[in-house]
């Protein structure tokens, strides 16, 4: 082994490389980055190497932000953690772990069930999961979390496709959206499938709470985050978080979809409680879809037949 | 004070992991090795053991489970076997390199295709390099003890790595042997209440499962390389030995092997020892870490050994064999190394082709 590496001893190990840790807050620099200390005027999640005007870390911060430091965070390998853990420089700076991708629901489970044995009181369990990591591979250990009732709170920053990877289709990608796995070609006009929808699925498995937000509506968001925090058992929020390198947008227009997605009807704001589903957020009049796909490569080449196609998704 | 019990091999596990009190178990059910996670769910259900008993919806989840339960500083369990250790696959590599202390029971039986539970090494040994120290058991009793000391030695804060302790499938997880079970007193002193190496906790929060890059990903590796150094070091001290050598202090020959089969082959060397034929046993306890030293000091002057495992390489040399080859190249007088397979798909290994085995390990040929 060459002695270029530099071994500093224990396990989980010390920053070897000294490097300044984090980017903009505080005194991160000054600390051990897997020992990152916490504070509660610093922000929860900061320094990581996300694109300009991403969608899903507004997502995260947001929900930490209600959340407070009592908190034990699980993301899959995915985006979040890509821009998030790598090797000295930790962006959370709260408790944090990356599970396997088809592990966030079964890695928060055991994280609860520790919890419980320890006897940790007023502590939360929460998980960030992509679209690709929720509705595609983790939907096994998601659906078996909720049925066991574990007390977790499951979020998904659906971005609408695998863009950690470099933008294919998952089973939540929108009709008609052009991914590196459905193009739009000469014959085949992007992905041809329907988006899944994972709050009915999530739903049907009578879940104490569950919601849908946007990142356009911070308030409705950590009103929801904080009915999660409040729930006895399992809870799941579905936040529609634009991605601009994955969309084909303008950076600055991230939230401006977010938004526009509901203002369409494209995306509705909702919740489950009770067993009865509620609109949290109903637009007085619906906007045209025209201008949302415009705002975005991935829908460019949509045909009048196709547009009309998204128009029915509307439910 | 020990007591007698009248238990089969999954039982006397199930009795030990009672003793060494998890405070999370997670399983899912696979057989051979249900006798275990239902042995501990009757435990749990009558008061006997208090642990978080968590029926998850598939191995990867078990371990996913107990990789964040372990994050979080407890001590865990989980059994599983052939299908399951292989849909484990994933989650193997990330708890070792995860550093998480996790004991995990496999019951070792054949993987598919064609289907088969019966019992056989492929499982275990086709993950070898997924870096987790790997034991193998003789008998139900020995299966017994290295139950505790798996937690023992994962625990260990210079090893800090997770353990399978492999076990055969049915012919050890499911016949009985009467086997002397130790006071919860002796256990404790055995293995004393987990203190975590490193826990997520909210004085000191930490970033686990990180990435790292090419820079600092071989250095991760070589703490890897450090700790099951130190479990080598601790099983040899403690845990009595990496290997097990029988009769082999006037022999020339030696049969090399692991698991329940070595009962069987001792008869043999009994037998043929008393009709003056120079043969012995090296049973390998374990298999990571790999016993090198060991082998070449108690091999070093013999002519030929041969290596009988429940296992099959398709287009190399079997496994354990090749590793053996390996561990002994390079000594002067080297003993020619020759490979057997055996017990495939729970094939039964009689005496006489164990006979067979070793006179053609005399002859020198394969």
């Amino acid at each position: 082994m060459s002695k270029n590496f530099n071994l500093n001893g224990d396990f989980p190990p010390n920053n070897p490389a000294g490097e300044k840790v984090g980017g903009t807050v505080g005194d991160f620099g000054k600390k051990s980055p897997t020992k990152v200390g916490y504070n509660k005027d610093k922000e929860p999640f900061v320094g990581h190497k996300a694109c300009a005007g991403c969608g899903g870390t507004i997502a995260v911060r947001l929900a930490l932000k209600a959340l407070g430091e009592r908190v034990f965070v699980t993301v899959p390998a995915g985006c979040m953690s890509a821009v998030g853990f790598l090797y000295p420089q930790m962006a959370f700076t709260v408790n944090s772990i990356i599970s396997t991708f088809a592990g966030t629901a079964s890695m928060l489970t055991g994280i609860r069930a520790a919890a419980n044995a320890k006897g940790l009181k007023d502590v939360f369990v929460v998980g960030f999961a992509g679209d690709g990591g929720t509705a595609d591979i983790g939907i096994q250990a998601l659906s078996g979390a909720i049925e066991r009732g574990d007390k977790i709170i499951y979020i998904c920053y659906d971005n609408e496709a695998y863009m950690n990877t470099g933008i294919q289709r998952s089973s939540a990608t929108p009709f008609g959206a052009s991914t590196t796995t459905s193009p739009a070609g000469s014959v085949i006009g992007g992905n041809r499938l329907g988006k899944k929808d994972m709050f009915s699925i999530v739903a049907a498995h009578n879940i104490p709470y569950a919601a849908t937000a946007s990142i356009a509506y911070p308030h409705d968001y950590i009103k929801k985050v904080k009915k999660a925090a409040a729930t006895d058992g399992p809870s799941y929020i579905h936040i529609l978080a634009p991605c601009p390198t994955g969309w084909g947008s303008e950076n600055n227009q991230t939230v401006n979809l977010a938004r526009l997605a509901v203002e369409t009807g494209l995306w509705q704001l909702k919740e489950f409680a009770g067993g009865e589903v509620k609109i949290t957020h109903k637009p007085k009049e619906l906007k045209s879809i025209e201008e949302y796909l415009r705002l975005q490569k991935r829908f460019r080449h949509l045909n009048a037949a196709d547009v009309d196609r998204v128009k029915e998704s509307i439910g | 004070m020990a007591i007698q019990k009248f238990l089969s091999g999954n039982e006397a596990i199930a009795e030990a992991v009672k003793l060494a009190k998890p405070a999370v178990i997670a399983v899912y059910p696979i057989t051979p090795q249900t006798t275990v996670v239902e042995k501990l769910a009757d435990f749990v259900a009558n008061g006997e053991l208090k642990t978080e008993f968590i029926n998850v919806e598939s191995e990867h989840s078990a371990l996913s489970a107990l990789m964040g339960a372990s994050a979080m500083g407890v001590r865990t369990f989980t059994a599983t076997s052939s299908q399951g250790l292989l849909y484990m696959s994933e989650c193997l590599h990330y708890a070792a390199g995860g550093r998480f202390p996790i004991v995990m029971m496999n019951a070792n039986r054949a993987v598919a295709l064609p289907w088969n539970i019966f019992g056989d090494q492929r499982d275990s040994l086709s993950q070898l390099e997924s870096g987790w120290i790997q034991l193998y058991a003789e008998n139900a009793q020995e299966a017994f003890d290295l139950t505790l000391s798996s937690f023992a030695i994962a625990e260990n804060h210079a090893v800090a790595l997770p353990v399978m302790l492999n076990v055969d499938g049915f012919a050890l997880t499911h016949t009985y042997e009467p086997l002397n079970i130790i006071s919860q007193e002796d256990a404790d002193k055995i293995l004393p209440p987990f203190k975590p190496f490193f826990e997520m906790n909210l004085e000191k929060p930490l970033s686990l499962g990180f990435s790292a890059g090419p820079r600092d990903n071989t250095a991760f590796k070589q703490h890897q390389i450090n700790g099951m150094k130190a479990a080598a070091k601790l099983i040899n001290e403690k845990f009595g030995d990496l290997v097990d050598a029988y009769k082999l202090e006037n022999a020339k020959y030696a049969i090399i092997t692991l698991g329940s089969i070595s009962g069987l082959v001792r008869d043999v060397i009994d037998e043929l020892q008393s009709d003056g034929v120079k043969v012995g046993l090296l049973r390998l306890r374990s298999l990571r870490p790999f016993p090198e030293e060991e082998l070449r000091s108690a091999l070093a002057n013999f002519k030929t050994v041969g290596v009988l495992e429940k296992n099959l390489s398709v287009g190399a040399e079997n496994a354990v064999a090749k590793e053996i080859k390996s561990a002994l190249y390079g000594l002067e007088n080297a003993p020619q190394v020759l490979a057997f397979s055996g017990g495939l798909g729970g094939r039964d290994i009689s005496a006489n082709e164990i006979k067979d085995i070793i006179s053609k390990i005399i002859g020198g040929e394969k």
